[in-house]
Formats: structure tokens, C-alpha cells, sequence
């Protein structure tokens, strides 16, 4: 079992928080192209 | 159970498992955040000279694209130079010998900044952009830092190569295609490639030397080096120009290259001159920190250029 140190932790949460951010960032930039791509065909869709 | 086979086991549960030391900031120190921001200076440059319009979202996308592929040479750089980065005045400073991240997490980094902006581009963007940056990529990896560097003092030369694509992968993201405009912005870039690091290699040429590194000052002397800065920056003033002459850049730009060929030739022209002492090696960063300032306004007068010029319609 492995001990961090409260600097080790603090380093990995950061880490974590930041991967956290670019996930959703991306998750955010592919929504909004994907709208962007579709334009108005958004609106025109069949029903 | 022999003893050595006792003894292997025990090592093995005995060694302790690697702990992640590195924080966010040493994983941006490993993009090379002062040689990203050129790059996306130069790929926005050409994406926005580009014929044609492009959605601002999609020219961000492009953009943070060519950021994290340029992270990723980055990374992948220090992964590979970590041996000689350590022994290196300039370098020792980086997150890899300073212990803060592995060489195996700085590979794993950048492989995976690598594959994911390059499908990203093509995802998001076009498939012509991710391409070219892919090439960027792998030239900076294995033609510039793997095969290149440590055996030819042209590394710099031809590893220019990837430096100089990031307006044509912009241009391409845009419109694309690749055509003569975005190539003479490459050949801006790669005959502004040799003057500006052998500027830089001429102060630190016992460095390069002690790791083995064959940069021009180091194979071919100081004397050599100055003649060849001379004869790039010889070759790179009216370069800069071509843009002015082919309806890339206006009336603007053409003074601007001008002024801005003339100066870096007068300070070329310090380094060959200026050769001995504190003078030489004054002369030398001088025109190392001017060229980063060439290029920088060159790129920036093209982009007010076509911002002012009604070239830039965003359109949806």
C-alpha cells in the first residue's frame, strides 16, 4: 500500500481536476461543432 | 526455490511502485508553451489569409488542433532528448530532468496529444489539415529529433520543415487546399529557421558540443556559421517580401518586410562582423531575439492585413 505525501495528492488532484476540465471542454467543443456543421438542417429535420 | 530466484521475487515486490511527482504546470513546461504559441501564431496567420470563409468555432477548433499537435512534438521531443536535456545549461531546467515527470509518461503524453489532435482535426475540421499536421508530427519526431539532430549540422535545415508548416495546415484547415500562397508563407518560415537557432547555437556551442549534438558551430566553426547566417538572411529578406508581390499581403506589408529584411540583415550582419568577446556573443543573441520579432510582426501585419482589409468574413 503506497503512502502519498499531502504534496503527492495534492499534485494528483490537481492533475485530475485539469484532466477533468479538458474532458468536458472537449465534450463541449464537439457539441457545438457538430450544431455549427448541421446548421440549419438542425431546425429542418423530418419529423 | 533457489536462493536467486528468492531473491528476484523479493526485489520485485520490493521495489517501490512509481508515484506520479509532476503537477499540471510540469506537463504544460513539457508542451513547450513559448514554441506553441509561434506555431499557433503562424497556423492562425495562414488559416486567416486563407480564400474563403470559415466559422470562428471551426477556425478554434483548427487552432487548438495545431496548439496540442505542437504540444505533442513538444512532448515527445523531451522524451526522446531527456539523456542530453539533463547535461544541457538551457534544458536541465525541463520537467523530465528535473524528475518531475518519466520519460514513459512524457511518451504516453505526447502520443496520445499526438493521435487524438490529429483525429480531432480530421473529425472536426478536414482531413487535408490533419494530414499535414501528422506530417508536422512525425517530422519533428522522427526525421528532426530521432534522425536528424544528433547526426548532421543541416538537422536544423531540414528539420525546419515541421516549424514551417503550421501556416500551410491553417491555410489548409480553411480552405481546404494547399496552394502558392501558403507555400511561400512555409519558405518564409524555413529560410528564418537556420539564422535564428544558429544564432542561438553560436552562444551555446560548448553545450551542443559536450552532448554530442554536431550543430554548425560545433562541426564547422563560428566563422562558418556567421557566413551561413548571412547567406539564410540574405536569402530570407526578399522571401519575405514574395507575399507583397502575389496578393497575399498590400502596400502595408510590403514596407513592413521591407524595413523589417533590412534590419535582420544589418544584424546578421553584426554577427559576421562582430566576432571575438562579449561584442560577438551581443551580436549573436541580438539577432536571436530580433528574428523572434520578425517573425512575429511579419505574421501579425499580414493578419491586420486581411482583418482590415474585409478578407476576414466569418460566415456560418
Amino acid at each position: 500500500m503506497i503512502q502519498l505525501t499531502e504534496e503527492q495528492k495534492k499534485r494528483r488532484r490537481s492533475r485530475s481536476i485539469a484532466i477533468a476540465w479538458i474532458l468536458g471542454a472537449l465534450v463541449v467543443l464537439f457539441f457545438v461543432v457538430t450544431i455549427v456543421r448541421l446548421g440549419g438542417n438542425v431546425a429542418n429535420r423530418p419529423y | 526455490m533457489s536462493d536467486s530466484s528468492l531473491n528476484i521475487s523479493q526485489s520485485g515486490f520490493d521495489a517501490a511502485p512509481t508515484v506520479s511527482e509532476g503537477g499540471v504546470g510540469d506537463y504544460i513546461a513539457l508542451m513547450k508553451p513559448r514554441v506553441m504559441s509561434l506555431v499557433v501564431f503562424t497556423g492562425f496567420a495562414g488559416l486567416v489569409a486563407a480564400p474563403g470563409s470559415m466559422h470562428p468555432v471551426l477556425a478554434l477548433a483548427a487552432l487548438i488542433c495545431i496548439a496540442v499537435g505542437a504540444g505533442a512534438s513538444g512532448a515527445l521531443n523531451m522524451w526522446y532528448d531527456a539523456d542530453i536535456d539533463s547535461k544541457m545549461r538551457r534544458t536541465a531546467g525541463r520537467p523530465i530532468p528535473r524528475g518531475k515527470i518519466t520519460p514513459e509518461e512524457a511518451l504516453t503524453f505526447g502520443a496520445i496529444l499526438g493521435v487524438g489532435s490529429v483525429v480531432c482535426m480530421g473529425l472536426l475540421v478536414n482531413w487535408l489539415s490533419a494530414g499535414l499536421l501528422a506530417l508536422t508530427i512525425g517530422f519533428y519526431l522522427f526525421v528532426y529529433t530521432m534522425w536528424l539532430k544528433r547526426r548532421t549540422p543541416q538537422n536544423i535545415v531540414i528539420g525546419g520543415v515541421a516549424g514551417a508548416l503550421p501556416p500551410m495546415i491553417g491555410w489548409a484547415a480553411a480552405s481546404g487546399t494547399v496552394s502558392l500562397e501558403s507555400f511561400v508563407l512555409f519558405l518564409i518560415i524555413f529560410l528564418w529557421t537556420p539564422p535564428h537557432f544558429w544564432a542561438l547555437a553560436l552562444n551555446r556551442a560548448r553545450d551542443y558540443e559536450r552532448v554530442g549534438v554536431p550543430m554548425l558551430p560545433v562541426v564547422a566553426g563560428a566563422d562558418a556559421t556567421r557566413r551561413q547566417i548571412l547567406i539564410y538572411s540574405v536569402l530570407l529578406a526578399p522571401v519575405g517580401l514574395l507575399p507583397a508581390f502575389i496578393g497575399l499581403g498590400g502596400m502595408l506589408y510590403g514596407v513592413t518586410a521591407g524595413l523589417l529584411g533590412a534590419l535582420f540583415l544589418v544584424f546578421a550582419g553584426l554577427v559576421y562582423t562582430r566576432r571575438e568577446g562579449k561584442a560577438g556573443e551581443r551580436a549573436a543573441q541580438q539577432l536571436f531575439s530580433f528574428s523572434i520579432l520578425y517573425l512575429l510582426l511579419l505574421f501579425a501585419v499580414l493578419l491586420v492585413e486581411q482583418a482590415f482589409g474585409g478578407v476576414l468574413a466569418w460566415t456560418t
